[in-house]
């Protein structure tokens, strides 16, 4: 989540850079340079926010963004020249699940069974808790006195 | 003893002793992959090992994939520095010689190594029947959803993927499966065991 903020914000900063040569300063040949560089910037940003949802095959629980691997270098550089090439961000993730299938999603999407996947744990901590409750009422109970 | 709660118990632990089971039974380092079924990716790959007799092509012309509708293309994934690469090379050598002259194609695509260290590798290997190509930046077996070494893919004659194979293939299923793409008379005669995706 820090991550996607971080991203989000690098975009809005990259965006921002990038209008207000051309606006404030007027001046082409010294802007062109800062908006090329604005440019570069979102579109690593970009790159990095959806390089840290997908997992990197190679290793255990990594992203793409947070793994060193030849693979996950070279999976970088694709998310990046598809997203060059005008590719949405959900895009290019749907282009690596159609290659190797949902379990390259470092967070599944909740559709079908995976809404399930979301569920189940609050389900079994309130299960956890109810029980929980109970015993604890149970064991507190004044025991009866039988006369 | 208390034979409903022994019940409640069996009952919650069932589930998660499935659960188990299923685990324990798959390899957790297998991807499955959503290829097979699918148009196999177009590619367009430079020779940098040319292969031999008549499956040779010359060094630096292009392999595309397109230009080969019509056949039966095995396309095995492999690097000098892979271990079992080495276990399944001679088999994958010989069972292309076994297809001269019919419309089966095999093509060895190399996945992060250099030319110079898969060419020695080659020559170390013994020699190779059939061409190997450099996939700059694994673009293709990124595209192929290749996630290790060896990986193999059998395209049919349309085009379509039919099998993949993870690990070293053995030349039995390679066999097989080719067998099963091919109509009976150009087939080499194996009996198909069995048809796995």
């Amino acid at each position: 989540m820090k991550r996607h903020a971080l991203a989000t914000l690098a975009v809005v900063a990259g965006a921002l850079c990038a209008a207000r040569p051309a606006s404030a300063q007027g001046v082409e040949a010294r802007s062109r340079p800062s908006v090329a560089t604005a440019a570069d910037s979102a579109l690593e940003a970009q790159t990095t926010a959806v390089a840290s949802t997908l997992r990197c095959p190679v290793c255990q629980g990594e992203s793409l963004q947070d793994s060193p691997s030849d693979l996950a270098r070279q999976m970088r550089a694709v998310v990046r020249d598809k997203l060059r090439a005008g590719e949405t961000p959900d895009e290019v993730r749907a282009y690596f699940v159609s290659k190797y299938g949902e379990w390259i999603l470092l967070e599944p999407t909740m559709t079908g069974l995976n809404i399930l996947l979301y569920f189940i744990p609050v389900l079994l901590v309130i299960g956890g808790l109810v029980l929980v409750a109970f015993l604890v009422r149970r064991w507190t109970a004044p025991e009866s006195t039988t006369p | 003893m208390n034979w409903k709660r022994a019940a409640i118990a069996v009952l919650a632990a069932a589930p998660l002793i499935a659960l188990f089971a299923y685990g324990f039974s798959r390899d957790p380092a297998e991807i499955p992959s959503p290829l097979p079924g699918h148009a196999a990716p177009e590619f367009t790959l430079a020779v940098f090992a040319p292969g031999e007799g008549p499956l040779m092509r010359p060094l630096g012309d292009t392999v595309r994939l397109g230009a080969l509708v019509g056949k039966v293309v095995v396309v095995n994934f492999w690097a000098s520095w892979c271990g079992p690469c080495r276990a399944e090379h001679a088999g994958l050598s010989e069972t292309a010689r076994q297809y001269v002259g019919k419309p089966v194609r095999f093509i060895g695509v190399l996945y992060n190594d250099g030319a110079a260290a898969a060419s020695d590798w080659i020559t170390q290997m013994g020699g190779q029947s059939y061409p190997a190509v450099m996939d700059l930046g694994s673009v293709t077996a990124i595209d192929y959803g290749v996630y290790g070494v060896p990986e193999t893919y059998i395209v049919d004659a349309s085009g379509r993927i039919a099998y993949k194979y993870v690990g070293p293939i053995p030349p039995s299923v390679l066999r097989q499966w080719i067998d099963s793409l091919l109509p009976n008379a150009t087939a080499t005669g194996m009996m198909p065991l069995a048809v796995v995706r």
